[in-house]
């Protein structure tokens, strides 16, 4: 059997499934689509089920692919039961959600969640009456303390071995008469909808459901604009918002029945908006808490990285002692696999795991939406809204984290924009090539104004994709859910999942990368690799030996300084490099294609094709951005 | 009045809104509905959204969008 959660955002449906899911769920995606669910089993009664966590959704009467995908699954064979979690806080509202399942005509039975946060509020659900008016089995729960949560699920096994089917909702008389003319115009039925759900869309003007029924029903086109008229006569509006309308009628005649208004208790966190959103201490603190999260991070990567490091180069000395003859194949090798397995396991999972439970706290706290609001003034002159802000901020401590947070942004082009400017953001390994080369030899203000002209170039490049990719988004609309204190559970689950998908996906990646690295370094290809990176040396005025350095360093940034001292055989750069050379390959090294690590997280996140346009993107900019600061620089010196 | 130009703190009603069907249909779905009695809780400086009370729930809106909704006193 397999149980299909859904609900609208905010109303505690992934924390419900992290209380019962646990570890071992995996996600999906429909097929051919970028909607993803989380599934895992579970035991009830003595069985073993399939949870599927289905996409948070205000409502399935759009016409957009994803939720087309969710209605389709649905109502196939998939599903044997959906458990509809409601938020009893703001039950108006999300009825209306229920009443389009109920539409659907499937097994169903409803998790009343937040009941806690409801009796802060006052609000006295009758759930005897809520039964009686919706038809459906309900169960008043509590899911972040565990309550409700056995109930529920019995009862969700139960309805869905016995296949009750609920009773479609009734609307008023005029509507249903159109509907049941429209019913009986439907005479061949292939969809995977019953027909009164059909005419139900048609009404919604859903172009594609006429068009299949067009095929089989010919008529239907016809009949369908006569109700149209009709409805826009009778109703003095637009057709499609008839039905919305009424369900939204229908929500609020059964919230108003089933709800009691008491008291309501005001407490701190009500007030914690005039706070946190205030026009001065609202930013004030953004900035604490950023500084605080990008701090703790950061520090806590520190403190793992650094011993983990030392033993990694210990142990790798120690391996290189073990053979006669170091710089033969196979010890070349087995140092390419340990650099691979450090490069995961020392520098990128240390800052990771404390980024990932950060940023599923401030998630589950609800203060995203938050910066969101403080911020959508300033990053709209990025052509960006105000969460883009996150993945830029992480971005100073690694590019990694930072293109995992896009997936805060809902758009596709939004999360484009973030994550081709956040791998440009100068990461804490660029950072020991900006303080090692220009900061060392040529002084701390010269590196500040590389920190300065990197910004400048990051406005820039927004501006152009801007007018590339131009935002037709009409700005933002945003639901401000009510602060929660969020889960261990939930927090650790999300993040363990994020964390096993670096490990599973993209770090054996990092490996193999790592020994082909090796193994190019044993044939000695150096001249062959500085010869392919000639033209663009040349460009900028570097010595040839750059080129291998430069590609090394996408494996690891901190490489294209390391490897730059071997490279140029000293490692008093002030010998071998003049103060132009130095800040041209500054810059170069600081926009040049994303390190590997970024670019398999980029190509998981959002496709090859994203990561591939990634690379040429910035190795344009590197390439221009070298050439501007080398030509000012020339200037100075 | 448009809903940006609406006091702050005072309920106001939804009459209307003019833009895209996306925007409409969004609007919607976060039940910023013709006829329904709204809020405006608090707007962020500098040109940033305005945060309204809708049913309870709080909904922030770019002010683009908060000057295509039309309102008027209750």
């Amino acid at each position: 059997m397999r149980i299909g959660l859904i609900g609208q955002p905010n109303c505690g449906k992934s924390t419900l499934f992290n209380q019962v899911a646990g570890y071992k769920a995996e996600t999906g995606n429909f097929s051919g689509t970028t909607v993803t669910f989380t599934e895992s089993s579970v035991r009830i009664l003595g069985s073993v089920v399939d949870v599927v966590d289905l996409p948070g959704t205000y409502s399935l009467a759009g016409t957009n692919p994803a939720e087309r995908e969710v209605i389709k699954y649905l109502t196939s064979n998939d599903i044997d039961v959906v458990v509809n979690v409601l938020d009893a806080s703001t039950l108006s509202h999300g009825l209306l959600l229920t009443i389009e399942l109920l539409e659907l005509n499937v097994p169903m039975v409803i998790g009343l969640n937040m009941m806690d946060e409801a009796d802060r509020l006052g609000i006295h659900v009758d759930v005897k009456m809520l039964e009686e008016m919706t038809g459906l089995a309900v169960i008043p729960m509590i899911a972040s303390k565990g309550r409700g949560i056995q109930p529920l699920f019995i009862q969700a096994f139960q309805v869905g071995q016995s296949k009750q089917r609920p009773e479609q909702p009734r609307y008023r008389e005029e509507l249903e008469n159109l509907l049941e003319v429209l019913v009986k115009a439907i005479t061949v039925n292939t969809s995977y909808l019953n027909p009164r759900a059909l005419a139900i869309k048609l009404i919604e003007g859903d172009q594609s459901v006429l068009d299949d029924l067009s095929i089989h029903n010919p008529g239907i086109a016809s009949d369908l604009k006569t109700i149209r008229e009709s409805l826009e006569h009778q109703h003095g509006g637009s057709a499609e918002w008839v039905i919305n309308d009424e369900r939204n009628r229908l929500a609020g005649h059964i919230a108003e029945a089933v709800i009691k208004q008491g008291r309501r208790n005001i407490t701190f966190r009500d007030k914690l908006d005039d706070i946190l959103l205030h026009p001065i201490w609202g930013y004030v603190g953004l900035i604490t808490i950023l500084f605080l999260f990008f701090q703790v991070v950061y520090t806590l990567g520190g403190l793992i990285e650094e011993p983990m490091m030392g033993w990694f180069e210990g142990f790798e000395i120690w391996l290189s002692g073990r053979f006669s003859h170091p710089e033969e194949l196979i010890p070349q090798v087995l140092v390419g696999l340990i650099q691979g397995i450090s490069g995961g396991v020392a520098i990128v999972l240390p800052y990771l795991i404390p980024f990932l439970i950060g940023l599923g706290i401030l998630e589950d706290v609800g203060y995203l939406p938050r910066v969101a609001f403080l911020m959508d003034a300033l990053m709209h002159k990025l052509g960006l809204h105000g969460k883009s802000i996150v993945p830029f901020i992480l971005g100073f401590g690694c590019n990694v984290p930072a293109i995992m947070s896009t997936r805060i942004l809902e758009d596709k082009r939004e999360r484009f924009i973030s994550a081709a400017l956040s791998t440009m953001v100068p990461c804490a390994a660029r950072l020991a090539v900006v303080f090692g080369l220009v900061a060392f030899y040529l002084g701390p203000t010269l590196a500040l104004a590389i920190y300065l002209f990197d910004l400048f170039v990051i406005a820039l490049t927004a501006r152009i994709l801007n007018k590339l990719v131009p935002d037709d988004s009409p700005g933002l609309i945003l639901e401000m859910p009510v602060y929660r204190i969020p889960t261990v559970r939930t927090v650790f689950s999300k993040a363990w999942w994020r964390i096993r998908e670096f490990v599973v996906e993209a770090w054996p990646l990092l490996i193999v990368g790592s020994v082909i690295l090796s193994i190019l370094h044993f044939l000695n290809l150096a001249i062959y690799l500085n010869a392919l990176v000639r033209p663009l040396s040349w460009v900028l005025g570097l010595p040839s030996e750059v080129g291998v350095p430069l590609i090394f360093g996408v494996l690891r940034k901190e490489l294209s300084l390391v490897m730059l001292g071997q490279a140029l055989g000293s490692m008093t750069f002030s010998q071998v490099l003049s103060p132009v050379q130095m800040i041209t390959y500054t810059v170069f090294v600081v926009f040049y294609i994303p390190c590997l690590a970024t670019m398999l997280v980029i190509r998981k996140e959002m496709g090859s094709k994203v990561m591939w346009m990634i690379v040429v993107l910035t190795t344009v900019i590197a390439t221009l951005a070298s050439l501007v600061a080398r030509a000012i620089s020339l200037l100075i010196y | 009045m448009k809903l940006l130009d609406a006091p702050k703190n005072k309920p106001v009603r939804i009459i209307d809104y003019t833009g895209g069907k996306g925007v409409d249909k969004k609007l919607r779905q976060l039940g910023l509905i013709p006829g329904r009695k709204v809020k405006v809780l608090r707007f962020a400086p500098i040109g940033g959204p305005v945060m309204v009370d809708v049913e309870g729930r709080s909904v922030a809106l770019g002010r683009g969008i908060a000057s295509r909704i039309q309102v008027e006193m209750v």
